[in-house]
């Protein structure tokens, strides 16, 4: 991750309108630098948060880190304590006990330099309809104490980087959902933060802006930005998060890739043979293998449970062609974040 | 603090241009003003200095005292404007055109009738367009004629039954005439001033409006809650106290334009005076902390915008029909002149009327009676915003 940085200090210079792929102009725009002590990795770290409302316990001992260039994702159902918990990171709400440190500072309500360092795009959409993109951006931007020449830069800079530029004029009253979206998270940008927290950024998104946002987040982690990322959508947390939390009635239950999540709750890949000949035979054959969990014969097909369907794949094929049997069509299924999340919580994550 | 100007100049732009605060804070008020001006003004014949038509056919004695003395005396209260008409005929025309307001008619002979304590009467001929100016033409013939019969009974006291020579009975008038002023028209005392209809009207809206128009500064503390854009000013490196700061001086900096442009406005449309400069100044910026308080703790005890907006737009209107802000309360006879008090207006008005033809010193008991509005429900509106200042 540092050498990406590096890579991309020597790609500064003006941005223009041309159409330059979103990821690399998140690149170009975010390798500046940056304030704080950057050979520190550790960005978020938080321990033994809690929280309560009068008798109800919202976020009972939440903790876990995020560094400097990875994605976390926090999934958890609709009052898991997911908002509760980024409040408290955020320093947007006084927490019972637990600690909070950002860039090596420590968080709490009235936090001037820890929240220098954060950036907060929260769930709604948080921009005045009355001023235009560019009257909102300039406003966030002064009040995180840039003087006007910089606030002016950096609002252009983000202008761009949303492809708002062109209404960059019109009340913000008057932008499409995706448009608002996009202003959005370019106002927790403008100060260039060591973390950036996303609380569901997508939500109610259209499926092109949507692209542009899971482009724009894979961006900013490509370049070392440090992003805290909760969603409903269980294949965003796939695709952008290097591990994930999984939060439930308060508490953190599960933690890790995507990978120790899947081999923690013990489920394997499913492989099904669409095939004709001898399928009983060459199921008692696979039976017999190590990293084979379950195999069974129907009718015109053969179900499989392996470990590691992507590597024993090949070991599969060579085993049932020596039994005679002929495949016509192989289906992998391999667990994902919503099977985990089902497993460890009995629920769907949008339960 | 500089935090609190970034968040009060963005809430001004936002609110000018939605237009609302423009709205309330300056064109309702002025309508309305134009509106009661332009009412109250017909009732009373269209200006503030009555013309007032007198025709002496009778040019004796009694007549003579009535035009020489007390109408002048009436004429210097600034309020009545006297022209000398030579018929009746004439100022019945000019008073049905509306040219004179009123008309008061001596008839020939009404002095001798007088002396010879015999019936006499005065006619007063009225536009029926201007029925206050004609009550007030008769109150001026009806007080003279008082006088009259007042000066008739001394002499006949003291003449009891003996026929008194006519010298000594003029004497006798001179000297119970002597004893007492003509009709005279007298400044009220200083506890109940009255601005002049222009000012009162100008004053009254823009004060009562002024209630209002403070209200979008602190209730956008509630509106950005509720958008969420709360949050992000939470999270961003500021204080609390710079967010509630931006606030209040949103509401005050509102009000401040608000009533600025109509004291201009009034004062160059419709030629109300508000008085010494110095003075006003300080009644309007006491006025406007007051009024934000009282906003600012109804705000925090609302449940969201909407409900702040509605129960602030009720207390606004009790207090301002309490303080006098569409009539003269402070007028009315028993507990109603006293209980206007309770309202921040009835305290403006009152200091614009001590105001008139006074110095600054005049206004501060209303100053100071508005500053301790602002103290003490400002005071616990801070106390409460804190809390509202929270996810």
């Amino acid at each position: 991750m540092r050498m990406t940085r590096q890579r991309m200090a020597s790609c500064t210079g003006p941005l223009t309108r041309e159409k330059v792929p979103l990821q690399r102009l998140i690149l170009v725009w975010w390798a500046h630098p940056v304030d704080g002590n950057m050979a520190d990795r550790r960005v978020l770290e938080c321990h033994g948060l809690r929280r309560s409302f009068g008798k109800i316990a919202a976020v009972d001992g939440v903790g876990f880190h995020i560094d400097s260039g990875e994605t976390y994702g926090l999934l958890g159902p609709n009052g898991a304590g997911k908002t509760t918990t980024i409040s408290m990171i955020a320093g947007l709400l006084e927490r019972d006990a637990g600690e909070v440190t950002v860039a090596g500072e420590p968080m709490t309500t009235r936090s001037v330099r820890a929240k220098s360092a954060l950036g907060y795009v929260p769930q709604e959409l948080a921009i005045y309809p009355d001023l235009s993109g560019r009257e909102n951006l300039m406003f966030f931007a002064r009040l995180y104490g840039m003087p006007t020449a910089q606030a002016k830069s950096r609002t252009d800079e983000a202008l761009a980087l949303t492809g708002l530029a062109d209404r960059a004029g019109d009340q913000t009253k008057q932008y499409s959902g995706g448009m608002k979206r996009r202003l959005n998270i370019g106002i927790g940008l403008l100060h260039r933060p060591r973390l950036l927290i996303l609380d569901e950024p997508t939500a109610g998104v259209d499926p092109q802006s949507r692209n542009a946002i899971l482009q724009s987040v894979e961006g900013l982690s490509s370049a070392g930005m440090a992003v805290l990322y909760t969603t409903h959508y269980m294949e965003e947390a796939e695709r952008l998060c290097d591990r994930v939390g999984i939060i439930d009635h308060g508490k953190l239950i599960a933690e890790g890739t995507r990978a120790e999540l899947v081999s923690m709750v013990g489920e394997g890949d499913q492989v099904r043979l669409s095939a004709t000949g001898n399928l009983a035979g060459a199921a008692t054959d696979l039976a017999a293998r190590p990293w084979v969990r379950k195999a069974e014969a129907l009718d015109g097909s053969m179900d499989l449970v392996v470990e590691n369907a992507r590597s024993e794949l090949p070991a599969i094929l060579t085993d049932v062609a020596a039994s005679g049997v002929t495949v016509r069509s192989v289906e992998v299924a391999e667990p994902d974040l919503e099977a985990v999340f089902l497993h460890l919580t009995g629920r769907a994550l949008r339960d | 603090m500089r935090a609190a100007w970034l968040i009060c100049l963005k809430d001004l732009k936002a609110r000018l241009r939605d237009r609302s605060a423009l709205l309330i804070g300056i064109v309702v008020p002025l309508g309305l003003a134009f509106i009661f001006n332009s009412i109250f003004s017909g009732i009373s014949g269209g200006s503030n200095v009555i013309s007032l038509g007198v025709v002496n056919a009778d040019h004796g004695a009694a007549s003579q005292q009535f035009t020489s003395q007390v109408l002048p005396a009436v004429s210097r209260s600034g309020l009545v404007s006297i022209h000398a008409e030579p018929t009746e005929t004439r100022a019945r025309a000019l008073a049905a055109k509306g040219t004179l307001a009123a008309v008061i008619v001596i008839p020939a002979g009404f002095s001798a009738r007088v002396q010879a304590n015999r019936p006499a009467s005065m006619q007063v001929i009225g536009n029926a367009d201007a029925p206050v100016s004609t009550e007030i033409a008769r109150s001026i013939a009806e007080s003279y004629a008082a006088d009259l019969n007042r000066i008739r009974l001394s002499v006949a006291t003291v003449a009891g039954t003996t026929p008194l020579p006519p010298t000594r009975i003029q004497a006798l008038a001179a000297q119970a005439a002597a004893a007492s002023a003509p009709v005279t028209v007298t400044d009220v005392s200083a506890q109940t001033k009255e601005l002049n209809q222009k000012s009162f009207f100008a004053a009254g809206m823009a004060v009562f409006f002024l209630f209002f128009t403070v209200q979008f500064g602190v209730t956008s503390l509630l509106e950005e809650r509720n958008d969420g854009t709360l949050a992000r000013l939470l999270a961003a490196p500021i204080s609390r106290a710079s967010i509630l700061g931006g606030k209040l001086l949103t509401s005050f900096m509102l009000g401040a334009i608000s009533m600025a442009v109509l004291v201009a406005a009034t004062t160059l449309l419709f030629g109300a005076r508000w008085g010494n400069p110095a003075g006003v100044t300080v009644l309007v910026v006491t006025a406007i902390m007051a009024a934000t308080g009282i906003m600012a703790l109804i705000a925090t005890v609302a449940r969201n915008a909407e409900q702040a907006a509605n129960w602030q737009s009720v207390v606004a209107v009790v207090l301002g029909l309490i303080g006098g802000t569409f009539f003269p309360v402070s007028q009315a006879p028993g507990i109603l002149s006293s209980i206007t008090f309770v309202a921040p207006q009835a305290w403006f008005l009152r200091g614009l009327g001590d105001l008139r033809g006074g110095s600054v010193s005049a206004v501060w008991v209303p100053a100071m009676a508005m500053l301790a509005f602002a103290a003490v429900t400002g005071g616990m509106a801070l106390l409460r915003l804190s809390r509202l200042a929270e996810m």
